[in-house]
């Protein structure tokens, strides 16, 4: 093919998958225990940050993205960034409808 | 340099003997089929047949306006007319024509692939489609819908009393088939490109499909998501956009246009791509500037998803959002702006012919600057508070739909036909549709930009008597444009018998589909292809077909 | 027809394409095969993301227009409930990779005990799932359904630190409740398509298949189903945890 798109398949052994496993229980734990403390804004900061580290954790391991090639990686990204492109440019317009007139 | 290559002596052609039209008979075997091409051709019938109902509406409301009292319907009768029009269009019609017909049937071609990626999704998103399209008819036979095609809320939600869940959730199941055809056809560029084809190879129309292509993917699901709110909204009431329950009504436009403007795109980029291979052709040169139209498709595509509220300027946005939204609008100029040139610089110098693709392209080429260059009005704040919802805006989205993409799929149809079936559509008659279309379509749509601009509302069955000289010109207009669709309908079903036959080359064209028989195999190559030269080569191709004189020779 | 000239070729695979049974005609080979479907795959979760996407959007904006009202919804979410729905999809994600494990090691059995043992977590989920539904259908917490904003209007004894909402903020609970089913319905709705995926590969894997080193479908499924989990990873916290203490 054209463009190099052989990629040596990698199998990923048990050991990591108990790893991320063990991982992802301490860091719903952190997430639940976090939550029972007073921290203000930085509640949602904290359990969304935890949870994009469980998310990210998931993609690159179990998801095998780790192993993939550039251009999974890349569609990926992609998709996070439409996304977040959906949720930015929509709150342009709702933060700034506070400011008023010129 | 161009180069000049007389055409062949077509009169020697046959008809190849296997192909994949004859390679099976009978419904089953178009029914059940996962061959590309005939899943093509499917489309083209199912999206043929939505064109002749919305183009039915279309002649009901020019027929309606052509008096200021609107004497031929009553007022909500022609609310339905302009929304089956719209809904009919632009979701099953527009959308899907450009990139499942000529994509299907040409993507794996130009490519030199055996089939796209994955032939049972293909079939599959076929008959999404037409499932999509039932539930669309039942809306419309049992009393239709009166929203517009936008389904603004709360009028969708709360308001009329018409057919909107069936209509919103056949626009949910079409959906999925864009999707589907999106994720195919991404998957088809990337992994299924012939050895030697690499990306700056590929013929534009591939660049073009490709940018389509991730749009499909990326902004179909949103409008998706939305339709199910309008549906759960009218059925079991959660208050999602309802102001009366905290919803806001603008969230759901912000929705609805994260899909619905980069949708614009999907039904003018795959357009884009048949002019660059007709311009191409028919000017015997390269494209000029090759990476740059490449990379302007793309860049069109992502542009898209930073410019949807421009369609909400005068529906309460803060201003300063207005402001972002205008300026990104503008900048979508720039591709398309260079698009256009290079187009006009590959015509330039090259020896240009003029058949009727190429008649079509010019017109493309022509109407959609028009169209676009009133876009760019449109997206500065003061003149759009002055031109939203008048017929300006009627004008100025028709020129870019059916003068741009309608012109383009007419290209396409006639570039491609002798590929699709194997015999040449009469030229003489082919050249005096593409005039008809053009003057018809002039006639009908600029008088719609004078009556706009002096003000006169979309969307109204009746108007003041001062405009009625403009709107009877339209209306004429129309019926000029009739008989431009109809002309070719005539003569393509009647070349499909009677035809000329075409051979495997008739325009002389160097891409990958031209070297292959017409109409193909099933399998499309006999041996895998492996491509040594770039797009557009003529002088590959004149090297190519001396050396295989000799041979033959 | 006059393929000579571009058919200078060096044959692709065509071993492989007599005696595979499972790569399909228009690929070369089966390594194409697999990537191109692992690369389909993907592109349709990137779709997924935006469908998401749309209703985690509404969610933030209702949000910090109605904060109070958000703040007095999420109280009544079960944190028991949650925190086990999430313990159990994560075990059932970390069998689901057990089992594409085990289909790459061509290990029938194992395979088909860590897929009976997703398809078990499944069920248990979707059970704890339909309980809370059932617990706030009781508590008419249903909008358009079955509501009513007594529950927020007064303090409840169970929840004495909570003030009591003004009646048109009380209301705007409708948004948050609206959200929450929207969400963990459409949610619940990819589970039960994933449990009865996972029922016909079951069946598959019984009768021998994946096994034999072709486990392109499973892999595939497998990323469906992380990507599920996913989407609960962050609507555990979302809808649950943030507002535990305002």
């Amino acid at each position: 093919m054209s463009e190099p798109t052989h990629h040596a398949h990698t199998v990923v052994h048990p050991k990591v998958y108990a790893a991320v496993f063990g991982a992802l229980l301490l860091f719903t734990a952190l997430t639940v225990f976090a939550s029972s403390l007073e921290l203000g804004v930085f509640n949602a900061v904290v359990a969304l940050a935890i949870a994009v580290i469980k998310a990210t954790l998931v993609v690159l391991f179990f998801m095998h993205i780790r192993y993939s090639s550039k251009l999974l990686k890349l569609t990926i990204c992609s998709g996070v960034f439409m996304f977040l492109v959906l949720i930015t440019m929509t709150l342009t317009d709702y933060i700034s409808r506070a400011w008023g007139l010129w | 340099m161009s180069t000049i290559i007389s055409l062949p002596d077509q009169s020697t052609a046959t008809l190849p003997k296997r192909s994949y039209l004859n390679s099976e008979y009978g419904l089953k075997s178009w029914l059940l089929t996962l061959d590309h091409k005939r899943i093509g051709i499917l489309y083209l019938i199912v999206t043929l047949f939505f064109f002749c109902i919305g183009g039915t509406m279309a002649a009901l409301i020019r027929l309606n306006l052509l008096t200021p009292g609107g004497e031929l319907v009553a007022a909500d009768t022609y609310n339905k007319l302009f929304s089956i029009h719209g809904i009919i269009m632009v979701f099953f019609f527009l959308v899907p024509i450009a990139p499942a017909v000529l994509g299907n049937f040409l993507i794996p071609l130009m490519i030199g692939a055996k089939d796209v990626a994955f032939p049972r999704l293909n079939l599959l998103s076929w008959y999404l489609f037409v499932t999509g399209g039932c539930f669309e008819l039942y809306a419309i036979i049992w009393g239709g819908m009166d929203t517009g095609w936008t389904f603004t809320t709360p009028l969708s939600t709360h308001y009329v009393n018409t057919h909107v869940v069936s209509a919103a959730l056949g626009i949910f199941v079409a959906g999925f088939s864009s999707i589907l055809t999106g994720v195919n056809f991404i998957v088809t560029i990337h992994r299924l490109r012939a050895p030697g084809m690499t990306w700056f190879r590929m013929p534009l129309f591939i660049w073009s499909y490709y940018a389509t292509s991730i749009l499909f993917v990326l902004a179909t699901p949103v409008i998706a998501i939305t339709l199910v709110l309008i549906v759960l909204e009218r059925v079991i009431g959660i208050g999602v956009f309802d102001p009366a329950k905290g919803g806001d009504p603008l969230l759901f436009q912000h929705l609805f246009w994260f899909y619905s403007h980069p949708a614009v795109y999907v039904m003018i980029l795959p357009g884009m791509g048949v002019i660059s291979e007709v311009v191409a052709c028919f000017s015997r040169k390269r494209v000029f500037g090759y990476t740059a139209v490449a990379f302007s498709s793309v860049a069109i595509a992502v542009f898209s998803f930073f410019v949807w509220a421009h369609h909400m300027f005068i529906m309460g946005i803060s201003n300063y959002s207005a402001l972002v939204f205008s300026l990104m609008t503008m900048l979508v100029a720039v591709p398309s702006a260079i698009k256009i040139f290079n187009w006009s610089s590959t015509m330039y110098k090259g020896s240009i012919t003029f058949d009727t693709p190429m008649l079509y392209s010019f017109s493309f080429i022509g109407l959609f600057t028009i169209g676009g260059m009133t876009g760019v009005m449109l997206a500065s704040l003061g003149m759009d508070i002055h031109l939203t919802e008048t017929y300006f805006v009627v004008a100025h989205f028709h020129y870019v739909m059916v003068g741009g993409m309608v012109s383009a799929v007419m290209a396409g149809l006639h570039f491609w036909w002798p590929k699709i079936t194997g015999r040449m559509y009469p030229e003489p008659l082919g050249r005096l549709a593409a005039a008809i279309l053009f003057i018809g379509f002039n006639l009908t749509f600029f008088p719609q930009f004078i009556v706009g601009y002096l003000g006169m509302p979309r969307r109204y069955h009746s108007y003041p008597p001062e405009f009625q000289v403009l709107n009877v010109l339209s209306t004429a207009g129309a019926s000029v444009l009739a008989i431009g669709y109809l002309l070719p309908a005539v003569y393509l079903l009647w070349s499909m018998k009677y035809g000329k036959i075409a051979g495997a080359n008739p325009w002389q064209a160097p891409g990958l589909e031209w070297q292959v028989q017409s109409p193909p195999l099933t399998e499309n190559f006999p041996e895998p292809p492996v491509v040594d030269f770039e797009a557009y080569d003529f002088e590959w191709l004149a090297n190519h077909t001396k050396s295989e004189v000799q041979t033959v020779g | 027809m006059d393929s000579q000239a571009i058919a200078t070729l060096p044959e692709h695979g065509h071993a492989e394409h007599e005696h595979s049974p499972h790569l399909h005609h228009h690929f070369a080979t089966e390594d194409q095969q697999r990537e191109a479907s692992n690369f389909g795959m993907w592109l349709f979760l990137l779709t997924e993301i935006m469908f998401f996407g749309g209703m985690f959007t509404a969610y933030l904006i209702y949000r910090n227009w109605y904060y109070p009202a958000f703040v007095a919804g999420s109280h009544w979410m079960k944190i028991w409930a949650g925190t086990l729905n999430t313990t159990v999809l994560i075990c059932s994600s970390f069998t689901m990779a057990m089992a594409v494990y085990s289909a790459e090691t061509r290990k029938r059995k194992a395979l088909l005990r860590y897929l009976s043992l997703t398809l078990f977590l499944g069920f248990v989920f979707l059970g704890i799932k339909a309980y809370e539904w059932h617990n706030e259908w009781v508590e008419h917490h249903v909008p358009g359904l079955n509501f009513s904003i007594n529950d927020f209007t007064h303090v409840d004894p169970r929840y004495p630190l909570d003030k009591p909402l003004a009646p048109d903020m009380a209301e705007k609970t409708q948004s948050y409740f609206s959200l929450y089913f929207l969400l963990t319905g459409v949610h619940a709705l990819h589970m039960l398509v994933g449990v009865s995926i996972l029922l016909f590969l079951i069946f598959n894997a019984w009768k021998g298949a994946y096994t034999t080193g072709h486990m392109t479908f499973i892999e595939n499924f497998g990323l469906y189903w992380h990507f599920v989990d996913i989407i609960w990873i962050f609507l555990f916290p979302l809808l649950y945890l943030i507002s535990r203490h305002q």
